[in-house]
């Protein structure tokens, strides 16, 4: 609520989050916040859940959570009826915001009142000024708690307390550093927590934000345009698919476009590389984090993606599909199975330390180590420079004959063969090695490569081991709507053929 | 004035000023606002404090003000006629080291 505060002081004329024809100003969204804050607490709920797409109801109701003391809590829509039903259990009393449509197919456990979007906001905005600043002030209380995407098991309910992100906030933006026409293009939904950052950060900055509820590159296109739009995040397969979306084209035609920053899995090279053609007026970002870790820990800034491009050392080159150095506020090192620090270049678990770090779930506590080290569960390293590399979830290491293979090393290889458009190695099981390793490939369209001319490409570039045994060819591979790779997925496929 | 904890939000005695504690030194801190020491954000002001005339440059919204050894920083989130010091020196604005937009 500070932030939101000092935003309204500031620049409470101008316009802070647009959706379609309708927007509110900073000044009305800190009265609609006001005014749906006393009836978040009027209804004596534990916490503010939402679950519905992008809209102006998500700020108000995410900063009047804060203003009533109450955890907001945003849902996936993409979940099914049961998934959902088992997740509001755990959040149980609650206010849930949805729209009328949903509403009506939600089967809700006793205790979820059912609130509709469209009077939520009509309620919130027509109410006159709040009486008092009479917001909860405790750095310790839970702002937000996110439930992860479950790709290998039960959602974990990451907290992240309003230390936390306002460390993150006042860590990696300046107070109103944006220009009057600035605006930031937000297509990532309000259950993820590049949605939550990015409704933070343009606040803080006084950038106007531009809501898409539902990413389809033409409409982003589109919006980006029209709009004007100087700041622009997406995932990877967000990207990859503006790009075919501009197929024939030389230039993207978005003059405005300052800043195009991505982040949330694993971006190849090819599409960075063709994304750079295609605006070469934008500004690239890099930006690698966690839900955990309250979004970016990391950024590759333009500067390094224009470094890494020109340059002729392959080890600077390299950086481009790195994720940049930690944030000023952020340390990281990568540790070795017994918790300690390995040199540069050496592969290891990727550990943060820092004030946004909270590595904390409902019920399970702070993971968080005597030093404040939080255990991220992703491989990598850093190279000489302080580059931080990722390669695939510690979970996702594929054990052949007792040796600790990595599938984001044998993806980069696969990757790099000129036929191949994407590629996913995951282990499958084996009498002899206990894991084998096999990869699915998607071929560019109009490529032909041979299952065997692919195994001698990884075998000329890496040792004997890390061969594919088997490889699939598939039309696509499977991704969330976010951009993650569903490796279980994977594996369940290729498991089946072999 | 008392230890401090980064994070705790102050007010001035004196003025509309507010900030938040970014960072400070272990130990006693003693930090001003237009002459008159901090007071915590729900605290109320003592009576009969007026603004000092030599400590009136005013404080700007949304800057970082520090001290001259950079142990001591502090947030305005709401800006006031009063200059902040510590020690009986003023605090200084900190200049912005700007990242690019990441999300």
């Amino acid at each position: 609520m500070m932030l939101l505060e000092m935003a309204a002081q500031g620049f409470g004329s101008r316009v802070a989050i647009q959706n379609g024809g309708d927007c509110l100003s900073y000044d009305e969204l800190y009265r609609a916040a006001g005014a749906a804050a006393r009836e978040f607490r009027d209804s004596k709920a534990d916490h503010v859940s939402l679950l519905d797409v992008s809209s102006l109801a998500v700020p108000v109701a995410l900063f009047a959570s804060a203003w009533a003391g109450l955890p907001f809590v945003p849902l996936n829509y993409r979940l099914s009826g049961p998934e959902l039903a088992a997740l509001m259990a755990r959040i149980n009393p609650a206010l849930l915001l949805t729209d009328d449509e949903r509403a009506s197919n939600l089967r809700t456990p006793a205790g979820i009142q059912v609130r509709g979007r469209d009077s939520f906001l009509e309620a919130a905005r027509s109410a006159t000024s709040p009486e008092s600043n009479d917001w909860e002030t405790d750095p310790d209380a839970i702002a937000i708690l996110l439930f992860t995407s479950g790709t290998t098991g039960i959602p974990k309910a990451a907290v992240l307390r309003h230390k936390h992100l306002v460390s993150y906030i006042l860590g990696s933006v300046e107070f109103g550093a944006a220009g009057e026409d600035d605006a930031a293009l937000v297509c990532v939904p309000p259950y993820h927590v590049a949605g939550m950052a990015a409704l933070l950060s343009s606040v803080y900055a006084g950038r106007r934000v531009v809501q898409l509820a539902n990413f389809d590159a033409q409409s982003w296109l589109d919006l980006a345009r029209k709009e004007r739009v100087t700041n622009a995040f997406v995932v990877p397969t967000m990207l990859a698919q503006i790009i075919d979306a501009l197929e024939g084209q030389t230039r993207a035609d978005l003059p405005h476009l300052r800043s195009l920053s991505y982040g949330g899995g694993k971006m190849p090279l090819s599409v960075i590389e063709k994304a750079m053609a295609l605006f070469p007026e934008a500004n690239f970002t890099n930006a690698y984090g966690l839900t955990e870790t309250s979004s970016t820990i990391t950024i590759l800034d333009p500067d390094d993606h224009r470094t890494a491009a020109n340059s002729e050392d392959d080890a600077v080159r390299r950086r481009l599909v790195s994720v940049g150095r930690a944030l000023p506020s952020i340390e990281i090192e990568i540790h070795d199975e017994a918790g300690l620090p390995v040199a540069a270049g050496e592969r290891g678990e990727i550990c943060v330390r820092g004030e946004q770090v909270s590595g904390e779930y409902l019920g399970t506590g702070s993971l968080l180590n005597e030093a404040g080290w939080f255990p991220t569960r992703d491989a990598g390293h850093l190279d000489a420079e302080g580059y931080l590399f990722l390669e695939g979830r510690i979970d996702d290491v594929i054990v052949r004959g007792g040796e600790n293979l990595s599938p984001g090393e044998i993806e980069d290889v696969l990757l790099e063969h000129e036929a191949v458009a994407d590629a996913a190695v995951v282990g499958i099981p084996d009498e002899r090695w206990g894991e084998g390793v096999a990869a699915a490939v998607v071929l560019k369209t109009g490529c032909q490569a041979s299952d065997e001319e692919l195994k001698d490409w990884v075998k000329r570039h890496l040792r004997s081991s890390r061969v594919p045994q088997q490889i699939g060819f598939r039309d696509q591979l499977p991704y969330n709507e976010t951009g993650k790779l569903l490796r279980r997925r994977v594996r369940e496929d290729l498991a089946g053929e072999a | 004035m008392a230890q401090l904890k980064p994070g705790s939000r102050l007010k001035s005695a004196v003025c509309d000023t507010e900030v938040m504690l970014i960072a400070a030194p272990g130990g006693d801190v003693d930090v001003t606002c237009g002459g008159a020491a901090l007071v915590g954000i729900a605290d109320e002001p003592p009576a009969g404090a007026t603004l000092a005339s030599d400590a009136a440059d005013g404080t700007q919204l949304g800057k970082r003000y520090i001290n001259e050894a950079g142990d001591l920083e502090l947030l305005v989130t709401k800006p006031g006629k009063g200059s902040l010091a510590s020690d009986g020196t003023p605090l200084t604005v900190k200049g912005a080291k700007p990242l690019p937009a990441s999300d």
